[in-house]
């Protein structure tokens, strides 16, 4: 098992290296030329000023060259500097990691905690009215455009029906929880301020549930699809012909098995969940990296761009890794 | 005889199973197949230019005359919507088909190869793969500029993987099967067995797969453009005229019409290649 | 919780039950008016073909049916209690407790996600006999009756480490937890090779004598029940049309039906007549749909009367203990002896002229599998498939090769046909060397050299039209054009294998395993060729079938000259059918030899063995016969044993042994891999040495 996590270890670096030089290269190779982006017409008409811009960010050397440099430079954990924010890009990303990641767990706890209950049901009382609801209910979840249903809510809940607070991740008046974690739940728990506690899981809901729609329906269709595959494999007619009672069978027998490709879902439904956030922060004036994503995109902030591609596939990377060491062990089958 | 539960159920009739079967495809069939002719007659079906500004009648609420209101512009939300039809669904078979060519082309080959072309192949497949791909999208869109086709080939560059390991799966499941070992000892030519043999029997799942991932791309494409990297204003789009109205509560039309429009072609989609799935598995078929 | 059964009450009694499916076309009978009944410790099989219902009669009983499967009538009781009347509760109770059942395939039958020890022991807390320690203490007890060596580390293993074999003996023992009165075995040793069967068998009969426990065997094999039950129910479309003992039917059938199930098997145990065409019925089995008004084997029956086309026979007495549904045998008539002219001496094989050259000639083939890394970094495995293997097949003769499951002879076939590319050897077909060749340089040479594969559900291709499946070789190597002369040969091609010309506008779904099987075959037989590699042809077929498509390949090799390497894991088979014999063991040959020396008088233990593991549907002359059954099962082929691969397994295993033997010529045509040919023989010395457990243990 140790053999199998260090090997493991040791291709997800070498595709994380691998994935830097994509980033670099994305940056590098576009047509877009970053020097009339930082320098502006005026300062671009000037071949001098233009030679010495480049020789200073590296730009007159070769590719390989540059990408050693760019390579030097993650290693000491410079990711650049943002055009946008005049930061770097490394401190922007902390800053606002913590909102997104907040936002995400709640969302994902949120999908796991409706979709896999709903997929049990639909397999269970299959071709019943249950399964049409559920499937239905997965069918809408993801095909909803996440920045629309995001508008929706908003509009509905807090525009319309007045019921749920707005945008942002506390009221504008109110003051944040002193900071710990960056996570407003724990660090209001952490400082015994009730007020904020309920402020920022009110703020939470509508985010969440839009954040979390799409991968709702993902889970509860693989859900019902893993089950009714395990309901028809021998073992659960053995466990018939044992006695063995029906709620037995479906959930120490046929769940297991059924939530070993759930569990599989858990890389995809991250990506589902950082592609969803870049949208529902936006909506909700979150202030997450899906919204920073956002507005560097918008102002081709290319630096943070580059860091935030890079950042969250090696993030991906370590999920994937994750997912599959508790596939390991789920599945007796894969363990060594 | 005794006992309850012995007696003949009720059977479903032939009604009943069909919609059972071909319902919810059908379904999607027809929207999908609607959108479609909406895309193409939008230029005849639309009752203003899409493009016309009237900042007198900006903002108007829905009416007989504007069906579904005015934007911040004063341009008509429905004749927009019906034009934005063409762009999505344009953008979405674009991707998608062209991204299945690719990534199959590549799964057959690696299969078909194997060896180290298979393992280079699959290796920046699970390359591309590491990056979630709304964001490598985002940022090679925004490398290359605004646009729908630059928006087209950022999300080509992430789309095709998926298709090239399905391809690859479905190749090397029919490689083992003994009808290709036939045509193998009988002497055809590769070609001929991956032609007429193994093609045949493996397009099931892809065409399941592209079906559901029309919607999806479809979704993805509003998404970049709802970011400001889709097309370049003013062209009527739906995840732009999203965005546009996103600020505007009040004017609830503006935002919520073309979101339902992603909705309902998505969904449309979805129904078609879950339909589809449900009647190519043999084992739903029999039952 | 019941009281003790009065002697009278049987276990299981069932009257006239009736099970149905229903499907979109309309209700199926697919258990149809069945009754028999099973006293305390009695033994009763019931054999038949598939679909003749005596799975669904299996599930029928312990009421496990599933969707759309209804019993509609009849009765069954089990010790004395309705059991159609039962709750579902008291059927709960039932299940797994009084009345046990054990499925066909051990590989799927138990849970992958869970341990043994849960498996073995949740029921028997569950129906509330046992305390989980003391269940636990009874799960290991009962592995062990099994014949696990190891049973406190087993229960503590997952199933996918141990094999087959071992789980089958971990579905016995989940099916004995409770001690029930009654055991359902549908085919329980169906999926399990020859060696690992007698093993099985073994523990069944074992069981039923010491635990008393009923048992009701369900196989299509007459031997496999003839090793067991002393009664057996012949079932055909949904009915029982025989039932007596067992010896009686094998020895005198009284149902036409029966009596083809009987003649349509080789015997292994019976000397070889000069007739070498199988007993086979044509046809198959009623639609399910649209039964017969009469009899129901009326259609297929070569002594019908008139009568039988007419009027539905009752299972009536044909004689004191034997029921039958024949009115030409209620009428007193016997059905005869089959086909043989009596039965000819040893040696009065064919004589096959010898050519000078070899068709084919092998020599030191090996096939190494390298699997998949399993990460980026960790080191290739390797399947060992064939390592190392000798063959001449001269032309017009059949050469058979035997071996358990494993032993690398499918993948033998498959580089012989260069399907796959050996990794080193020689391989000359009619002096050419193919073992290197590119495949290019083989294309024409395939003309010559065809296969027929074991599954008729996989070897065609299902989007494909049978004519253009035929004609597809025949325009691919140009030897003519589509269109009408294609066609004709088409239509020629199909009635040589007796299938109407006119299916050739068919796809492959509308025809049965038979009837592929045959198109199978007419496709190989398409361009013409010499050698016909034929990879377990008749394995997945019914055992009326096998008779059929057996006496086609005979017709087909003395028509056209052809020389079989047939390849089968079924010894009477090919004892049968084929000149001379190799057995392979983990991709080595452990003996070869003309067919009738190798059966009359086997040199290596391995073919000893794997001889007497073979089932004989006769009981009689099963308990005249010498058994031996084999402990352990082969070893992996991940790493190959040092020395000579069969030692591990060994009854005369010495250390001698660990050097490998040669295949040596032990008298002219006459090769066996062993230091010590010929002198196992447990005719002469009873002892069976120590039970060799070692490949036991989990891997």
């Amino acid at each position: 098992m140790i053999r199998y996590v260090a090997s493991r270890l040791l291709g997800a670096a070498v595709m994380a290296v691998l994935a830097t030089l994509v980033v670099f290269l994305i940056a590098n190779t576009v047509p877009g030329d970053p020097v009339l982006a930082q320098l502006g017409d005026i300062a671009a008409s000037n071949p001098e000023t233009v030679r010495e811009w480049r020789a200073k960010w590296g730009l007159d050397l070769p590719l390989w060259e540059r990408y050693g440099l760019f390579l030097r430079g993650l290693l000491n954990g410079d990711l650049g500097t943002s055009i946008a924010s005049q930061r770097p890009v490394l401190e922007d990303i902390l800053q606002y990691a913590p909102a997104t990641i907040e936002l995400a767990t709640i969302a994902f706890i949120l999908a796991l905690a409706a979709g896999i209950p709903l997929g049990i049901a639909a397999a269970v009382w299959r071709d019943s009215w249950v399964d049409a609801a559920a499937r239905m209910v997965s069918l809408i979840g993801v095909s909803s455009p996440t920045f629309w249903l995001a508008f929706v809510m908003l509009a509905l809940f807090y525009g319309g029906l007045q019921i749920a607070p707005g945008p942002g991740r506390l009221d504008p008046i109110a003051f944040p929880p002193p900071d710990v974690t960056g996570l407003f739940l724990v660090d209001s728990i952490l400082a015994g301020d009730w007020e904020a506690f309920h402020d920022a899981a009110a703020h939470l809901v509508l985010p969440s549930i839009v954040l979390a729609a799409a991968t709702i329906g993902l889970i509860t269709r693989t859900t019902r699809a893993a089950m009714l595959e395990a309901m028809g494999q021998d073992y659960v007619r053995v466990s018939r012909s044992k006695g063995l009672p029906e709620r037995f069978i479906v959930l120490r027998h046929i769940l297991p098995n059924a939530l070993i490709p759930v569990v599989t879902l858990g890389g995809l439904a991250f990506a589902n969940l950082l592609a969803g956030a870049v949208m529902t922060e936006t909506v909700f004036s979150w202030p997450g990296l899906g919204r920073y994503t956002f507005r560097s995109a918008a102002a081709l902030d290319f630096p943070a761009i580059m860091g935030i591609t890079l950042v969250v596939s090696v993030s991906t990377l370590l999920v994937n890794l994750l997912v599959d060491l508790s596939y390991a062990l789920l599945d007796p089958r894969v363990r060594r | 005889m005794s006992g309850a539960g012995l007696a003949l159920p009720a059977v479903p009739t032939r009604g009943q199973r069909a919609w059972r079967r071909y319902g919810l495809a059908g379904i999607g069939a027809a929207i999908v197949l609607g959108w479609l002719l909406v895309a193409l007659l939008a230029p005849w079906i639309a009752p203003y230019d899409p493009d016309f500004v009237d900042v007198a009648n900006r903002l108007r609420p829905p009416s007989a005359a504007h069906l579904l209101g005015t934007d911040a512009l004063g341009r008509d939300c429905f004749s927009r919507l019906l034009w934005g039809s063409r762009v999505s669904l344009l953008a979405g078979f674009a991707v998608v088909l062209l991204g299945a060519l690719f990534g199959t082309l590549v799964g057959m080959v690696a299969a078909y190869a194997r060896g180290w072309v298979d393992e280079a192949l699959m290796r920046l497949t699970d390359l591309v793969l590491c990056f979630p791909p709304i964001i490598l999208a985002l940022a090679i869109a925004a490398a290359l500029g605004i646009g729908t086709t630059n928006t087209v080939i950022a999300m080509l560059v992430v789309w095709w993987p998926k298709f090239a390991r399905l391809s690859r799966a479905l190749a090397l499941v029919q490689r083992g099967q003994e009808y290709v070992e036939a045509a193998v000892v009988l002497g055809l030519r590769p070609a001929r067995i991956l032609g007429r043999h193994i093609a045949p029997n493996a397009v099931g799942p892809l065409v399941v797969l592209v079906t559901l991932d029309v919607g999806n791309a479809i979704i993805t494409f509003a998404g970049l453009s709802f970011l400001g990297l889709g097309v370049v204003p003013p062209t009527a789009e739906w995840g732009a005229m999203v965005a546009e109205g996103r600020e505007l509560v009040e004017q609830w039309w503006v935002a919520t019409f073309p979101g339902l429009a992603i909705l309902t072609v998505v969904l449309g989609f979805n129904f078609l290649g879950d339909g589809l799935r449900d009647w190519l598995d043999p084992k739903a078929r029999s039952r | 919780m019941t009281a003790p059964p009065v002697l009278e009450v049987p276990v299981l009694e069932v009257q006239d039950l009736r099970t149905v499916f229903l499907t979109d076309a309309g209700p199926v009978r697919a258990v149809d008016g069945v009754s028999f009944r099973l006293g305390a410790g009695e033994t009763l099989g019931i054999v038949g073909e598939s679909g003749s219902g005596k799975s669904v009669t299996a599930l029928s009983l312990l009421r496990l049916l599933e969707e759309p499967a209804r019993i509609v009538g009849g009765q069954m009781r089990f010790q004395g209690r309705d059991l159609l009347a039962m709750r579902p509760e008291e059927l709960q109770a039932l299940r797994g407790d009084r009345m046990a059942m054990v499925f066909q395939d051990p590989m799927t039958g138990l849970n992958p996600v869970i341990r043994i020890l849960r498996q073995l022991t949740e029921h028997m807390v569950s129906h509330g006999h046992h305390t989980p320690a003391a269940a636990k203490h009874r799960a290991i007890t009962l592995l062990g009756r099994m014949g696990i060596t190891t049973p406190e580390r087993t229960v503590t293993g997952f199933p996918h480490e141990f094999s087959g074999g071992m789980r089958q003996r971990v579905m016995l023992a989940m099916g004995f937890a409770n001690d029930p009165a009654l055991l359902v075995a549908d085919e329980p040793t169906t999926a399990l090779d020859v060696t690992i069967q007698a093993q099985i068998l073994d523990l069944l009969r074992g069981l039923n004598r010491d635990f008393g426990t009923a048992i009701l065997l369900i196989s299509h094999d007459l031997g496999v029940i003839g090793s067991v039950c002393a009664r057996v129910a012949v079932m055909y479309a949904g009915e029982v049309v025989e039932e007596a003992a067992t010896e009686a039917v094998l020895a005198d059938p009284r149902h036409p039906y029966a009596w083809a199930l009987v003649n349509a098997v080789p015997r292994i145990d019976q000397p070889l007549g000069a007739e070498r065409r199988l007993t086979s019925i044509e046809g198959a089995p009623p639609d399910a749909l649209d039964l017969p008004t009469g009899c129901r084997f009326a259609p297929r029956c070569p002594f019908r009367i008139a009568r039988c086309e007419t009027q539905h026979p009752p299972l009536a007495e044909v004689a004191p203990g034997r029921l039958a549904r024949c009115w030409v045998t209620q009428a007193g008539a016997v059905l005869p002896k089959p086909g043989g002219t009596g039965f000819a001496e040893p040696g009065a094989e064919r004589v096959r002229p010898e050519a000078a050259a070899p068709l084919l000639s092998v020599r030191g083939l090996v096939k190494h599998f390298p699997l998949p890394r399993e990460t980026l970094f960790s080191p290739r495995r390797v399947v060992h498939a064939v390592n190392g293997v000798d063959l001449e097949v001269a032309r017009g003769e059949t050469l058979g090769i035997v071996g358990e499951s494993g032993c690398g002879k499918s993948t033998l076939a498959r580089l012989i046909t260069r399907i796959h590319t050996p990794t080193a050897g020689s391989i000359r077909f009619d002096g050419q060397e193919i073992a290197g060749a590119s495949a290019a340089a083989i294309r024409p040479l395939r003309r010559r050299m065809q296969m027929v594969f074991q599954d008729p559900y996989a070897s065609l291709n299902p989007r494909m039209r049978i004519g253009d499946t035929l004609a597809e070789p025949l325009v691919a190597h140009g030897l003519l054009r589509r269109g009408a002369e294609a066609r004709e040969r088409v239509a020629e091609l199909l009635s040589t294998v007796g299938l109407n010309p006119a299916w050739a506008a068919r796809f492959p779904h509308e025809f049965s395993g038979g009837q592929r099987q045959r198109i199978s075959i007419a496709r190989a037989l398409a361009l013409q060729p010499d050698l016909v590699v034929a990879d377990e042809p008749i394995s997945a077929l019914d055992v009326n079938i096998q008779a059929q498509i057996l006496n086609l390949m005979l017709n087909l090799q003395e028509r056209f000259g052809l020389t079989y390497l047939f390849i089968a894991h079924d010894l009477a088979v090919v004892r049968h059918l084929c000149d001379r014999v190799m057995v392979l063991y983990l991709g080595q040959v452990m003996e070869s030899a003309r067919s009738a020396d190798l059966f009359a008088r086997p040199l290596h233990p391995y073919t000893r063995v794997l001889i007497s593991a073979v089932p004989v549907p006769d009981v009689g002359a099963q308990r005249g016969r010498q058994r031996v059954v084999l402990q352990g099962e082969p070893p992996g082929t991940l790493v190959l044993p040092t020395g000579c691969p069969f030692r591990s397994r060994c009854p005369i295993a010495r250390p001698v042994c660990e050097t490998p033997p040669p295949l040596a010529e032990h008298t002219p045509g006459r090769w066996a891999a062993c230091h010590f040919p010929g002198e196992f023989d447990p005719g002469s010395s009873q002892a069976l040495p120590s039970a060799q457990a070692r490949a036991e243990s989990p891997a």
